[in-house]
Order: structure tokens, then C-alpha cells, then sequence
């Protein structure tokens, strides 16, 4: 029997690695939408969360069915207990990427900061490896690679410390660039939670691996 | 999935001289699927299987009355003959018992019964048997040995191989793993989710686990009546009625 459960195992984590190549795509459109002004691809990020949103409850209703027929235990059931609280950070992380995708069609035609758009760009592009990573880490069970994705979350918090202090300066000495500064303010803010969200899969991993349930960045040291 | 059910019965009544032990069953079972039979001693669950390859015949005062089809033929006419029935209809129970010759023989023991004593056709079904019954492996060297010097899960599975056999299109099992460890169960569990695609397959068992991991269908018995039959996956997620949720969850029985 242990066969079959092997098998919806597996298929489970298919389903799981599908949903976190969609939110990294995601991710990445909206940030490269908002950097490029591309509305289209904007919309095309918030038309596709819906197939990201199914992907979860599709997950959930498979973890549901095995938890219930197979009754795993051990390493088995913290496999099904990973994923289903793993695949809600991925969902929670599509989500930020709508918003990224909203701020861009809203900010149309405002008068942009090309400095802080390419910083934006560069926090982006940390944020889009760490994502890769975690997907990567989470497929080979690699607790210790896991530790070190979770370290790079500071670099984010950095990049969004310098962005959050550039804006202020900008809305103090260009009014007219409250709008789309706000705007920038919020796009940094949706990456930074995207890195919290890479950071509690990391921790998901460590608890996969070793059953110990760890907190990997203590978010109380930021400044924000 | 809408295959036409292989068995069915309709309000079907068993009385042991007064107390009435089935209650009016209505169940159909589909081909290539497996239902387990679930529900409390008592329940008339075992009594219901035992009925469709007319087990319960030789009790004494015992009444029957409803209508069991296999085939759409009833199978309680005073023409079925029971021979032919129980060769559609085979049964493993739940103690092993193997009889007291080689595994060879005990595979062929149905077939030798209906006449074929061709020894190409007979190592044939010995092989096939075995394999489909999942227990080849361990066996094939020691093929002309006692089957008595097998372990219990061993034994069971070639008592299973003296079922299929002789070709049946239903298996009826009364709680086959109760007697064996978890290991075994689990290789019988395994070996009856690879030939459901080939039988219909009907299974008691007191283990809910086993009908969870296992079947397709369950059917819970309580009090000579059937509660519910649903998809096992709605059964033990989602049961339709309150009954099935306080027994299965364990709140009584």
C-alpha cells in the first residue's frame, strides 16, 4: 500500500512545484510589468492568480483526502503538513504579486523616479533567486541550503530600507512624485513580504528535515 | 465509471429462527472496484457477504427472502447451481487455511475439481495464480512443499491464489488480513488494488484504516441495516450520515 500513497506523494509534489513556478513567474511579470510601465503584462499577472488560488485548494483537498485515507504518520505526515502550510505562503506570496500588478495600472501616466525604479528592479531580481531557491531547496529536501536562502531575506529588508529612505527624500523635494512614490513605497513593501513568505518556506523545509520548528529571521531587528 | 453493477440486491431480509439479522439491504457492487463492508460486531456485515455465494445455505433455521443477482441471474433460483456459483463467486476468509498438500496443489485444487488435468494448463494457472496473489516470488522454488510451512501471510496469499484459480469474476473476502501483521496486510492490501482492474472485489474488515487506504466504496452496517454507501473518499471525509461520522471518528461501536 505504500505504493499508492507514494504515488499521491508524488503527485502532490507536482502539483506543489507547479504552483511555485506559476507565483515566481508571477512574481517576477509584476515587477518587470511595473518596471517597464506594461500594462498588459500587468493584467496578465492578475488574470493568472486565479489558476495560482486553484492550485492551493486543489492541494489542500488532495492533503485533506490523503491525511484522511492514508493516516500518515511521522516523516509522512509532516511531508502533507509542509506542503499544505507551504502552498498557503505561495498563495499569500501571488497575492502580493496581484497587488505589484495593480500598483502598476494604477500608476500610468503619474511622473516617475527612473533611480528608484531600477533599485525596485535590482530588490526584484534578489527576491526572484530566493524564490528559485526555495523552490529548488524545497524539491531536495535541503535544510541546510533552506538556512542560507532565509539569509539573504536581510539583503530585502535592506534594498527596502534604502528604497523606503529614497522615496521620503523624493516626496520632500518633488511633491508631485507623492503619487508614484507612495506607489514605490507599496511595490517594495509587496517584495519585502514576498521575502518573509521565502523565508517561512525555508522554515518549513528545517521542519521537514528535523522536525524542529524554527524561526529563521527574527523580523523584530528591522527597522521597520 | 457508470459500469451496469456486476451484483445486485434488492431489500434483502435474513432471519437466524426470530431475530432478524438483515433488515431489507439494497447494494449493487460495480466491477473493477473494490467496497469494503464496514460496521460494528453484530452489524450484519459478514452475514451479507456470506450470502452472495449462498455461505449461509446450510444453517439451520435460517430465512432468506429479497432478491440477489449476479449477472442478473438470481442467485437464490432452484435452478443455480452453487458449484458454478461459487466458481463466479469465490471467498477467502479470514484465517488462512491452506490444505494439507504442496502449494502447487492447493492452487490447482479447484481446477483438478472441474476436470483439467492438463499439466501445461495446471503450471500455468500455478504461475499466473501466484504472481497475480503476489506471493510468486517467495514461492516459486518451493512449490512442491507442504503449504502448511508458510507463514500466515504467505498462506493467505495462496489461498488467494486458490481463488483466482479457477477464474472467478467476484472475490468475496470476510476480514482476509485480521490475522496478520501490518506487513503482510499491507502486501494483501497492495496485491487487491492491482487486480481490481480484472475483479470485482468485496471485502469485510473491522480495520477502517484498511478500507480507507484501500477501497473505492464503502458500505457501513449497523443494526442489520445499511447506513450509508458512498465513495470511500466522501465516506471518510464527508459522510452523508451522522451514524457513519460517530463510528468511524470512534464515538461508538
Amino acid at each position: 500500500m505504500r505504493e499508492i500513497f507514494s504515488q499521491e506523494l508524488n503527485d502532490l509534489h507536482v502539483c506543489f512545484s507547479e504552483m511555485g513556478m506559476l507565483v515566481n513567474q508571477a512574481v517576477y511579470n509584476s515587477v518587470k510589468a511595473f518596471v517597464n510601465h506594461d500594462r498588459e503584462l500587468a493584467l496578465k499577472v492578475i488574470r493568472n492568480d486565479v489558476v495560482i488560488n486553484e492550485c492551493e485548494v486543489d492541494i489542500e483537498r488532495r492533503s485533506f483526502e490523503i491525511i484522511a485515507l492514508q493516516q500518515p504518520v511521522t516523516r509522512d505526515l509532516r511531508m502533507i503538513v509542509t506542503i499544505m502550510k507551504a502552498s498557503s505562503d505561495l498563495e499569500r506570496m501571488g497575492d502580493h504579486a496581484v497587488s505589484i500588478a495593480k500598483s502598476t495600472i494604477r500608476v500610468k501616466g503619474n511622473r516617475r523616479v527612473p533611480e528608484i525604479e531600477a533599485a525596485i528592479a535590482t530588490m526584484a531580481e534578489i527576491v526572484k533567486k530566493m524564490v528559485e531557491a526555495v523552490l529548488d531547496a524545497y524539491v531536495k529536501r535541503d535544510d541546510r541550503r533552506a538556512r542560507k536562502i532565509a539569509q539573504h531575506d536581510q539583503q530585502v529588508n535592506e534594498a527596502f530600507q534604502r528604497i523606503y529612505e529614497r522615496c521620503i527624500t523624493e516626496m520632500q523635494q518633488n511633491p508631485d512624485t507623492v503619487i508614484g512614490s507612495t506607489d514605490y513605497l507599496l511595490v517594495s513593501t509587496y517584495l519585502e513580504r514576498v521575502g518573509d513568505y521565502v523565508t517561512n518556506i525555508c522554515e518549513w523545509i528545517v521542519y521537514l528535515k528535523t522536525n524542529k520548528l524554527i524561526e529563521l529571521n527574527v523580523n523584530n531587528k528591522e527597522t521597520l | 465509471m457508470a459500469a451496469a453493477p456486476i451484483i445486485t440486491s434488492r431489500d434483502v431480509h435474513l432471519y437466524y429462527g426470530k431475530h432478524e439479522a438483515l433488515k431489507g439491504i439494497d447494494l449493487d457492487f460495480n466491477p473493477q472496484q473494490i467496497t469494503a463492508l464496514i460496521g460494528p460486531s453484530g452489524s450484519g456485515k459478514s452475514t451479507y457477504l456470506r450470502l452472495l455465494n449462498r455461505m449461509n445455505d446450510l444453517i439451520p433455521n435460517i430465512k432468506i427472502t429479497g432478491d440477489i443477482r449476479l449477472y442478473q441471474q438470481d442467485i437464490y433460483a432452484s435452478d443455480m447451481d452453487i458449484v458454478q456459483l461459487r466458481k463466479e463467486v469465490g471467498m477467502v476468509f479470514q484465517q488462512p487455511h491452506p490444505f494439507p498438500f504442496s502449494i502447487y496443489d492447493n492452487v490447482v485444487y479447484g481446477l483438478r475439481l472441474a476436470g483439467i488435468k492438463d499439466r501445461a494448463v495446471l503450471d500455468q494457472a500455478v504461475e499466473t495464480s501466484l504472481k497475480a496473489a503476489a506471493v510468486w516470488t517467495e514461492t516459486k522454488d518451493i512449490l512442491h512443499e507442504s503449504a502448511l510451512a508458510l507463514s500466515g501471510g504467505q498462506r493467505q496469499r495462496v489461498c488467494i491464489a486458490r481463488v483466482l484459480a479457477v477464474k472467478p469474476a467476484v472475490i468475496l473476502l470476510d476480514e482476509p488480513t485480521s490475522a496478520l501483521d501490518p506487513i503482510s496486510s499491507s502486501k494483501i492490501e497492495q496485491m487487491l488494488v492491482d487486480l481490481k482492474k480484472d475483479y470485482t472485489i468485496i471485502m469485510v474488515t473491522h480495520n477502517l484504516q484498511q478500507a480507507a487506504r484501500a477501497s473505492d466504496k464503502t458500505a457501513f452496517f449497523l443494526d442489520g441495516q445499511l447506513v450509508e454507501l458512498n465513495d470511500t473518499v466522501n465516506f471518510f471525509t464527508a459522510p452523508a450520515k451522522k451514524e457513519s461520522e460517530d463510528y468511524i471518528s470512534g464515538r461508538f461501536g
